[in-house]
């Protein structure tokens, strides 16, 4: 087992994986940018390593000053948490020619899910399903009516260069496909440069419903059941829980096959994560590999009793899977709210400051993820993301009522956050009963734009 | 500061929270305005950065910017001022 490891990261992330390496009784180093000596990752770690000037480019995604500061400190691995520097496989590769163990996948399996569409055919070669689409870019309204009626109606015209779901068209049947053609490709150039546009198949209904994978160096390969992730606002989640409302045993079952079947099929290795689409007659279809710890991995974790961060670092040290996580048992259900400062009165303006008066709950069925502390100044320059509130019980109904309970103690002034957004959403009745779509917060945001002008 | 016996009207725009302050939309662009600079009600003058969220502002009034007080890419507090304008 390694004996010192680099967190290079920070926040509530950098504190969660500090915790396990402590208890894997693994010495740690954190790294900090001017702005955060006060971050409460800082203070957990043995030594602490300041990496640079506050704006993140020159401190958290400076590769040359964080590689000096883990062969300064001794540290033999690196563990890179989530964002920032987790999906570079430049990063990756860097500490491997240094000697360096980067906890995570190898910086081929990187690079493979950067680039999503070939991702995308590598998973499909191996027979997972993905969202049927043209091969490529289209240029004619002759051809996108062919390539329309073989993946069948309705369809989207995407813009190859767009993303954030911007430049995108909704076309019902042939006649306006044919309409709204020459346009969405006018549109396209006009917005981001480049006139290629393709067609997809729309999913409709849809649940953003994701898989946990473990693999070893051996090609032993597990999935630790799902997560529901389609409570989201602008591509952001905001609640997630596990087991999914939707799934039934044998939904589970295949999609699960599906995960460890794209898994092998791009040689994947250590923690990840497929993210499906489930359309409202229970079809799913592939959508990416997320190579990196994912923000909701505690919900998992609760279901499962495994340790995903330990269990990254033990895989990392080239151990074997564990054989009994083959035989594992979802547990209840598990929920979690992501408490971010920000003002949901206000367009979800951020809302740094001082926190004056810091109340966590706790409790039966809680775990909270958070570096807050009373009196911890919010730096202007990271992410809004202050704490990952967790409930679990034996039913969601059960989680849901601690959830509730759980938020309604929370105090965190002055600051704003989305915890009465959070109590909103779990008094919903759609919610309760499971039934939603990723659309779902325009019904309390329904004036929204998806872009700002 | 507003000079005594002029008929224009000194506008302060001021940052409606902590941020960081950009006055260009991109590293290798021009900013947005200087000083002299003629502004419509509404236009862009510099952009505010707050946990990684981008803020426009825009200028309250239309006029003349005769003072940038905020320096490009240097963080700001809640209500520090960024611009003065001069109305006609």
């Amino acid at each position: 087992m390694f004996s010192k490891i680099l967190v290079a990261n920070r926040g509530e992330i950098a504190v969660r994986v500090l915790r396990a390496c402590r208890e894997l009784g693994i010495r740690t180093v954190a790294i900090y940018s001017e702005a955060d000596e006060h971050c409460l990752h800082v203070r957990l770690a043995d030594e602490a390593v300041c990496v640079g000037p506050a704006v993140s480019t020159k401190s958290y995604l400076n590769i040359d000053s964080i590689l000096d500061a883990a062969k300064r400190t001794g540290a033999q691995a690196i563990h890179p948490g989530y964002g920032y520097l987790a999906e570079r496989g430049d990063f990756a590769k860097a500490c491997e020619a240094d000697g360096l163990v980067f906890i995570g996948p190898t910086p081929e399996n990187l690079e493979l899910a950067g680039d999503k569409l070939v991702a995308k055919k590598t998973v499909h070669a191996a027979g997972v399903p993905v969202i049927p689409s043209s091969p490529t870019g289209i240029d004619t309204p002759q051809e996108a009516e062919r390539i329309a009626q073989q993946i069948g109606y309705p369809v989207i015209i995407k813009a190859s260069a767009g993303g954030g779901g911007r430049g995108i068209r909704i076309c019902r049947d042939s006649q306006s496909l044919l309409e709204e053609f020459p346009v969405a490709k006018m549109e396209a150039k006009a917005a981001f440069g480049n006139d290629e546009v393709y067609i997809e198949k729309l999913i409709q209904e849809p649940r953003h419903i994701e898989f946990q994978i473990l693999v070893d160096r051996f090609g032993n390969a597990v999935h630790l059941g799902e997560r529901e992730c389609t409570i989201q606002r602008r591509y952001q989640k905001l609640i997630e829980e596990s087991p999914s409302p939707r799934l039934t045993p044998k939904m589970r079952r295949s999609m699960g096959e599906a995960a460890i079947s794209a898994a092998r099929a791009a040689r994947y290795f250590n923690a990840g994560t497929v993210e499906f689409l489930v359309d409202g007659e229970g079809r799913f279809y592939f959508l990416e590999i997320n190579a990196r710890i994912q923000v909701e991995h505690p919900v998992t974790e609760l279901v499962t009793g495994v340790d995903l961060v330990k269990e990254q670092i033990r895989l990392a040290c080239g151990y074997p899977l564990d054989p009994a996580l083959e035989e594992l048992q979802l547990r209840g259900w598990a929920i979690e709210c992501r408490i971010n400062a920000e003002d949901p009165d206000r367009n979800f303006l951020p809302s740094p400051g001082t926190v004056e008066q810091y109340r966590p709950p706790g409790g039966f069925g809680i775990r909270l993820d958070t570096h807050l502390y009373q009196g911890y100044e919010l730096p202007i320059y990271y992410d809004s993301l202050v704490a990952k509130l967790l409930a679990h019980d034996r039913t969601r109904e059960g989680a849901i009522r601690i959830m509730r309970r759980a938020l309604e103690e929370f105090t965190i002034s002055p600051l704003k956050t989305t915890i009465p957004l959070h109590l909103r959403i779990l008094q919903d009745p759609d919610f309760l009963q499971g039934r939603f779509t990723t659309d779902f917060i325009k019904k309390f945001y329904p004036d929204e734009e998806e872009e700002e002008d | 500061m507003s000079s005594p016996g002029s008929s224009d009207k000194r506008v302060e725009v001021r940052a409606p929270m902590s941020g960081v302050f950009y006055r260009r939309p991109a590293p290798d662009q021009p900013p947005y305005v200087e000083v002299g600079d003629f502004v419509k009600k509404r236009q862009v003058l510099a952009l505010l950065e707050t946990m990684k969220v981008f803020q426009k502002i825009r200028a309250p009034v239309e006029g003349t910017v005769v003072e940038i007080a905020a320096e490009n890419e240097v963080p700001l507090k809640d209500n520090d001022l960024m611009f003065v304008i001069e109305t006609p």
